[in-house]
């Protein structure tokens, strides 16, 4: 008694295969085949005709699977498997064997190739025999999408995903938005001014009604699946109601506890109550408990009320101020992630022939930006941080950590601009002055970078030392740099007033985050795309995105490029009302699974837990079938690929000649 | 008839079988000795189909995949393939079977070229070993 009827339509494709195959013997040793009920062949199966054939073909004969001999499934399954479920079978009851990719055109010797074309079509025949109807798994999908990173890459996701008209929860750990574009004084090539071009998009998402804006929050905890995750966001507390501050700077005035303040490098100080910079969103000021007397005196003893100082509560006439607030763990619910947790600078103090960090007058690309910011700390004056003299003599350090294997193996592809845009704005305020960028190589692809770097060697006269910069160290109030050229051969010896440090770009630390989404990241800590060239903002949890330079040092057009492709993507799943999930995933037999881990330990998705026995997650999981290999029982299986059905594949594989058994 | 040797390929949908297609569409020549069988991932491939495909008469084992480390398309099947894989030649060594009759080989979908030489190279290495000896001699 036969499981199926299985039918098998053998196809020409014109002299295609029926050149090199000898279509007659193919049809005869499968008319010989046992588990098939009926043979025919056709010139063109993927036609109109062909295609009617199939579905007249299934219907009259009563058959209830199908194999297609005939070009590679990556041209027709599709096809085929449309034109079963016309003719009213299971679309996973239709089976490909490949017989022209795979035989006719990679062979000449016809006897051999027939014989390759039923040893082909039998083995298709044999796992259709085993396969069984699966229905396509239906998810419903929450509309809304979850953005984790506030810089310019999730303000683009999120913006683009608002417009489209579903909601978003951003979710930035600071207390602002902004990230590392809100520091920045101009934008290479074309010399933006940062902040101009930033601020505007910060606030459209402060004002979007689609937006839900959690500063000073973090993501702890993931669970669920693509259309469905549901995510833990701890809150932490900012001590002032940003919807009650009105800006007056009275509580900053009184504030008596300092601290360096972040956003410009430590150039400078701010107080314990501070707005991270005048154009922060939330515009509100924050209290940071780590310096706050009030908090500090406690130490989290009690509530928190200040027994010492508290000025800025008696100051603050909005009464904005509230130091009993608490952590809050808040739970939403979304269909998609879009993770763009951007990036920092690799630490000066982890190069030793830098000195460590420790020379005042050696800073990084990012105290150089503030320093060039009109609302930086020295107000847009470029000055030496030892004696706020002007630098008469500065040099730019470019791979500081990059393409060094003893630091950064890659490059940081964003260095080799900014540079040539420090540079130039070094030369621009400081005419007099003398600019020196030592370089390995010069990379300057995208658009107009290549000629920016030409204006700025040729134009504004910045020399080019092409040569690793081998040690730095002060001396008589001027740092000294040993290098060589390497393009005169010639070691060189200089004094400076001031060393910049292209510091390279390593991730945002995100362990946590990445654990909480088991989400891959490379070797370097940036996340991992599910394929480089054709997938490159999805990850390999179907519904999780990522964007900027959390993937990998990026530039803003190319940030901005791809926070909007994650939106796009994230927008793909929003705009569904229920998700199709392929169903060929895995199972367990729960007889005789032994819930001994292996599954769960190898599945790349986290699909597998394990109680009493395994269960698989029929969303997360994907269908790779690596669990089925490893579990040591048999319990688990995949559907369709089960070990029955490819064993029975490999001895038809094997069988003699002609279809006999 | 002489005697030609049999292999069986089980090769990963993505990148392996993908790449003998390419070979399909380029017109590559390669003995025909080879049947594909396409599974998902070459993490899928279970140590026992190989014993399996030994036991019904093949003579060598051919398992395609993704290039590591990070072709895979389920992100590490491939690393899984090698480890089994390695383990199941071992076994064989013990058995009295040449390790050589199975071969691991990542190809990308667009290595046409190099699956064609592959199966090449495989099908004269397994002619040199001749057929694989299945009584056990005493």
């Amino acid at each position: 008694m036969p499981k199926r009827r299985i039918g098998v339509f053998v196809c020409h494709c014109g002299r295609n295969i029926a050149g090199t195959v000898n279509i007659e013997k193919l049809v005869a040793a499968l008319e010989k085949n046992p588990r098939v009920a009926y043979v025919t062949d056709y010139k063109y199966m993927c036609s109109d005709p062909g295609q009617k054939l199939l579905e007249d073909a299934i219907r009259e004969k009563k058959l209830d699977a199908v194999v297609i001999a005939a070009c590679s499934p990556s041209m027709h399954e599709d096809t085929f498997r449309k034109a079963g479920v016309r003719a009213g079978i299971n679309p996973y009851l239709v089976e490909i064997a490949n017989i022209r990719e795979q035989v006719s055109w990679v062979h000449d010797d016809m006897e051999r190739a027939t014989e390759k074309a039923i040893r082909v079509t039998e083995t298709v025949v044999e796992k259709v025999w085993g396969d069984e109807p699966l229905q396509d798994i239906e998810v419903g999908v929450v509309k809304r999408a979850l953005v984790v990173g506030g810089g310019i890459a999730g303000m683009q996701a999120a913006l683009d995903i608002a417009d489209a008209g579903y909601e978003v929860v951003l979710v930035e750990k600071s207390p602002t938005i902004g990230g590392h574009m809100a520091q920045l004084s101009e934008t290479f090539p074309t010399l933006d001014c940062s902040q101009c071009i930033l601020t505007p998009k910060m606030v459209a998402v402060s004002r979007h009604p689609n937006i839900r804006l959690l500063t000073n929050s973090e993501v702890v905890d993931v669970e669920g699946y693509v259309g469905n995750f549901k995510v833990k966001i701890k809150k932490r507390p900012r001590y002032v109601d940003p919807d009650v501050c009105n800006l007056c700077g009275e509580c900053e005035r009184v504030c008596p506890a300092y601290a360096p303040n972040e956003f410009d490098r430590d150039l400078n100080v701010r107080k314990a109550i501070y707005i991270p910079f005048p154009q922060a969103i939330p515009a509100a000021y924050v209290i940071d408990p780590d310096v706050c007397l009030s908090f500090r005196s406690f130490k989290g003893a009690l509530s928190g009320k200040p027994i010492i100082c508290g000025r800025c509560s008696e100051v603050c006439e909005a009464k904005a101020i509230n130091y009993d607030e608490g952590v809050e763990i808040e739970e939403v619910e979304v269909g998609a992630i879009i993770i763009a947790t951007g990036y920092d600078l690799y630490g000066k103090e982890n190069i030793g022939e830098y000195g460590y960090g420790k020379y005042e007058n050696v800073i990084d690309s990012l105290q150089f930006e503030r320093m060039l910011s009109s609302t930086g700390p020295t107000g847009g004056k470029i000055v030496r941080p030892s004696d706020g003299k002007v630098p008469k003599r500065v040099a730019f350090i470019q791979c500081c950590g990059s393409r060094d294997e003893q630091h950064l193996p890659y490059c940081s592809k964003i260095c080799c601009m900014y540079t040539a845009k420090h540079a130039m704005m070094y030369r621009e305020r400081v005419p007099d002055g003398e600019a020196y960028v030592f370089y390995i190589d010069i990379r300057a692809g995208g658009k107009g970078y290549e000629e920016f770097v030409k204006r700025v060697q040729e134009e504004f006269e910045v020399k080019y030392v092409r040569g690793r910069v081998s040690k730095l160290y002060e001396e008589g109030g001027k740092v000294r740099v040993h290098a060589a050229d390497t393009l005169l051969g010639k070691p060189i010896k200089m004094d400076f007033d001031l060393v910049v440090l292209a510091m390279g770009i390593v991730p945002s630390p995100i362990d946590e985050l990445a654990g909480a989404l088991r989400i891959q990241r490379d070797s370097y800590g940036f996340l991992k795309e599910v394929h480089p060239k054709l997938r490159p903002v999805e990850s390999a949890t179907t519904g999780i995105f990522i964007a900027g330079a959390a993937h990998g040092p990026k530039d803003i057009p190319d940030t901005v490029a791809q926070a909007s492709a994650a939106a796009s993507k994230a927008l793909g799943i929003l705009t569904q009302e229920k998700l199709q999930h392929e169903p060929v995933v895995c199972t367990v037999d729960e007889d005789v699974c032994a819930a001994c881990h292996v599954c769960e330990s190898v599945c790349p998705y986290g699909a597998i837990t394990v109680g009493e026995v395994a269960e698989v997650n029929e969303v997360l999981c994907e269908g790779c079938g690596t669990c089925v290999a490893a579990c040591p029982t048999g319990a688990a299986s995949l559907r369709n690929y089960r070990n029955d059905q490819i064993i029975a594949m490999i001895r038809a594989a094997l069988r003699a000649g002609g279809g006999e058994r | 008839m002489t005697w030609e040797p049999r292999i069986v390929a089980i090769l990963c949908r993505w990148c392996a079988y993908a790449g003998a297609d390419l070979a399909g569409v380029s017109r590559l020549k390669y003995p025909p000795n080879v049947i594909p069988i396409r599974v998902p991932c070459s993490g899928r491939v279970d140590p026992q189909f190989i014993l399996e495909a030994f036991e019904n008469g093949a003579d060598g084992v051919l398992i395609g995949g993704c290039h590591i480390p990070s072709d895979c398309h389920y992100v590490a099947g491939n690393f899984k393939a090698m480890k089994r894989i390695a383990m199941v030649r071992k076994m064989l060594e013990v058995a009295g079977i040449e390790p050589e009759r199975v071969r691991l080989e990542w190809i990308s979908a667009s290595e046409g070229e190099k699956f064609a030489r592959v199966v090449r190279e495989f099908t004269e290495t397994l002619r040199d070993l001749g057929p694989l000896e299945r009584e056990v001699k005493r």
